[in-house]
């Protein structure tokens, strides 16, 4: 049977990706450039029967997202480089009190007001360091329209397994270009939803390490009645300042990120056995990378493409396998300098990492990727 | 006579942190009666609360309970009541989390009608940090933040509250423990957003600060300045002077948000 397919928006094939994953409510505040999903789910959530509110900020927007998934609803909200600073604060809510939500940031550029209409890739330490407080991180960084479908739907189903909040992170070139979409077919990806507890609700902690480290989470209004804290808190929910408790609570949100990392990491490469120069790059940069890698190839430069689809947690073990390997790993990204850091950290040396950013509202062109490659002495 | 609050209360999760003579408990087991007489239900009741001395009462209370951030509470809640409609909704804070951090918040919500009961504890200062003043701090008065006397202006949370849409509104205090549960549950069965404001003390950080020499003058204090809105009707405006309004305030009948959300559904449903 054919495919369906059309030429879709970015943000269009996010709220597609969103409905395919059975989000059922979005909470949202309008801000360019991530307004088409709301907008799109404004239209398609209601005939589902699911909800869509407009909040009075993008505060407002995480809170209500975070207690609608309380009550067992798939959730999203979408906002760009303003409204994810506003969000930061409940970001960190969501990671203590372990709530499933996906929040997509369509990258602008910054800081402040920015650049509401450009490209920007300034935001993807914000997505690991952005709220206070030690906390586990998964962010994903699509790279076409196609990608924000199947990745929209990976973050609902990575939020759901590990109870916490899921970035997906693509700059406004990716967010707003038209490209062709196969639409999957109901059941072809894979669709996760949260595992809810089966122990008596006379026995039911909200964060029992005996399952696990991701517990059950129960819905508000089932026969589970329970309490959700953003303090510390022990296994039962309740606030606790027992150091060994708060300890053990701490670690095993880490630790369910950290264990879990080979089944959240997904790279692509793209010519990098023999590669000697490798480029790191990833959303709309990467499309450049690879018709730069392309164009080089031709002249015999062995060069190739390491692209992170999952952004966080970092693929620190592979990277640090092609810092061996490699004489250089360039990275390219719009910002100043931020995986570029990541990347220094894990190579520990064994290669080169020159730097090849960009922050006046223009792409990354091909051109800039080769010149930068072909100074690698 | 006994009353049984226990069967609402969680096992093992008292004794409160609250200091003796404040007000916040005595609002707790209002609030307590008035579920009870409701008739709401344990599991498909959520109470959500900020952060704040007042913001502690959703650990105690054998119910779904969210304790969420400074000044969120309303929103967490529309989020909850906007899923599951069915389900009711409390949400109960301080003066300064419902008022300052979470004033946009608490306007929205009444200007949405969202069919939640909002209780606020107004003890006109910020109790759990130690006593800096709050929207609700009388001007003039002392606090950490103003040992010169409070420059600020007071919000009147009754009129705020009207002012941005909310279709139930009343006024107690905790002086008046009957009339607390009256008033809450008056406004659980009120379809639409019932603002409670209760007039509270602060013994710990307002009173010693402000020359109340104990909780008793303090409880006084509510005693004298609540004036019944019947009573208030029959008296001159010199009267009124440094009285408060206590009672329903307002009531009226608008379309309630979740069931205008309904019709969305059903609107986009048809189309
Ligand atoms: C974002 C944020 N800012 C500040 C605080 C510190 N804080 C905790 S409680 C509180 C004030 C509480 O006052 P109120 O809401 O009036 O309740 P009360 O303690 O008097 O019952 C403040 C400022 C915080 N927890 N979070
Ligand atoms: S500090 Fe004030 S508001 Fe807080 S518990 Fe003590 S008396 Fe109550």
């Amino acid at each position: 049977m054919a495919k369906k397919v059309a030429l879709l928006q970015g943000n269009d094939a996010c709220a597609q990706g969103a409905l395919y994953a059975g989000c059922n409510f979005f909470g949202g505040y309008p801000i360019t450039p991530s307004t088409e999903v709301a907008e799109v789910l404004s239209i398609e959530l209601p005939k589902r029967g699911g909800k869509f509110i407009q909040m009075e900020d993008e505060i407002a927007a995480m809170a209500s997202i975070i207690g609608a998934s309380l009550t067992g609803q798939k959730v999203l909200t979408a906002t760009s480089g303003p409204g994810v600073s506003l969000k930061q604060e409940l970001i960190g809510y969501a990671c203590i009190a372990e709530v499933p939500c996906v929040i997509i940031n369509v990258m602008r550029g910054g800081p402040s007001t920015g650049m509401p209409t450009g490209p920007g890739q300034s935001d993807v330490q914000q997505a690991k360091w952005g709220t206070h407080g030690d906390h586990p991180v998964i962010a994903l960084v699509p790279a076409s329209v196609q990608e924000i479908f199947s990745e929209t739907v990976r973050a609902f189903n990575l939020a759901e397994k590990y109870r916490m909040p899921v970035q997906v992170l693509y700059d406004e070139i990716v967010g707003h270009m038209r490209e062709r979409i196969e639409f999957p077919e109901p059941g072809e990806l894979e669709v996760i939803n949260r595992t809810e507890p089966t122990v008596s609700p006379e026995d039911y902690k909200p964060f029992d390490p005996s399952f696990g480290d991701v517990p059950p989470l129960a819905a508000f209004g089932s026969e589970y009645r329970f309490h959700v804290t953003g303090l510390n808190k022990a296994a039962d929910g309740f606030p606790t300042t027992k150091a060994n408790l708060v300890d053990d609570e701490q670690r095993r949100q880490i630790r369910k990120v950290d264990g879990a990392q080979p089944e959240i990491e997904l790279n692509e490469e793209y010519l990098t056995e023999d590669a000697e120069v490798i480029i790191f790059a990833y959303g709309s940069t990467s499309r450049s990378a690879r018709y730069a890698v392309n164009e080089m190839r031709k002249e015999g430069i062995k060069v190739g493409l390491f692209r992170p689809i999952t952004l966080w947690p970092f693929p620190e073990k592979r990277i640090a396998e092609l810092g061996k390997q490699a004489k250089a790993i360039v990275v390219a990204e719009l910002n100043l300098g931020q995986m570029n850091l990541e990347v220094e950290r894990v190579t520990k040396g064994s290669c080169e990492v020159p730097f090849l950013g960009r922050v006046d509202g223009e792409p990354i062109n091909p051109g800039q990727i080769i010149d930068q490659v072909k100074e690698v002495k | 006579m006994a009353y049984d609050y226990e069967k609402h209360i969680r096992p093992g999760k008292l004794p409160h942190i609250w200091c003796p003579g404040c007000g916040h408990g005595i609002i707790m087991k209002g609030m307590i009666r008035a579920f009870e007489a409701c008739g709401l239900e344990k599991n498909n009741t959520a109470i959500i609360s900020g952060i704040g001395c007042a913001s502690r009462m959703t650990g105690y209370m054998d119910y779904n309970t969210l304790h969420t951030a400074h000044g969120r509470a309303a929103a967490f809640a529309t989020g909850v009541k906007m899923a599951k409609p069915e389900m009711d909704v409390i949400v109960v804070g301080g003066d300064g989390d419902g008022t300052a951090i979470g004033g946009n918040h608490f306007i929205h919500a009444c200007r949405r009608n969202i069919d939640m009961t909002y209780v606020i504890m107004n003890n006109s200062i910020y109790g759990m940090t130690g006593g800096q003043f709050s929207p609700c701090t009388p001007t003039g008065a002392l606090a950490s933040t103003t040992v010169y006397g409070n420059p600020d202006p007071t919000f009147d949370i009754a009129k705020l509250a009207i002012g941005a849409g909310a279709t139930f509104v009343a006024r107690g205090t905790a002086f008046h423990a009957a009339q607390i549960e009256k008033l809450v549950a008056e406004g659980i069965r009120h379809k639409g957003l019932a603002v409670i404001e209760i007039l509270d003390d602060c013994p710990t950080t307002y009173g010693r600060r402000n020359k109340f020499r104990s909780v008793i003058d303090m409880m006084k204090r509510l005693k004298e300045i609540a004036v019944p809105v019947a009573a208030a009707a029959k008296m001159t405006p010199e009267q009124l002077e440094g009285k408060v309004l206590t009672g329903v305030l307002h009531k009226e009948e608008r379309p309630e948000y979740t069931e205008q959300y309904a019709q969305v559904i059903s609107r986009a449903k048809g189309a």
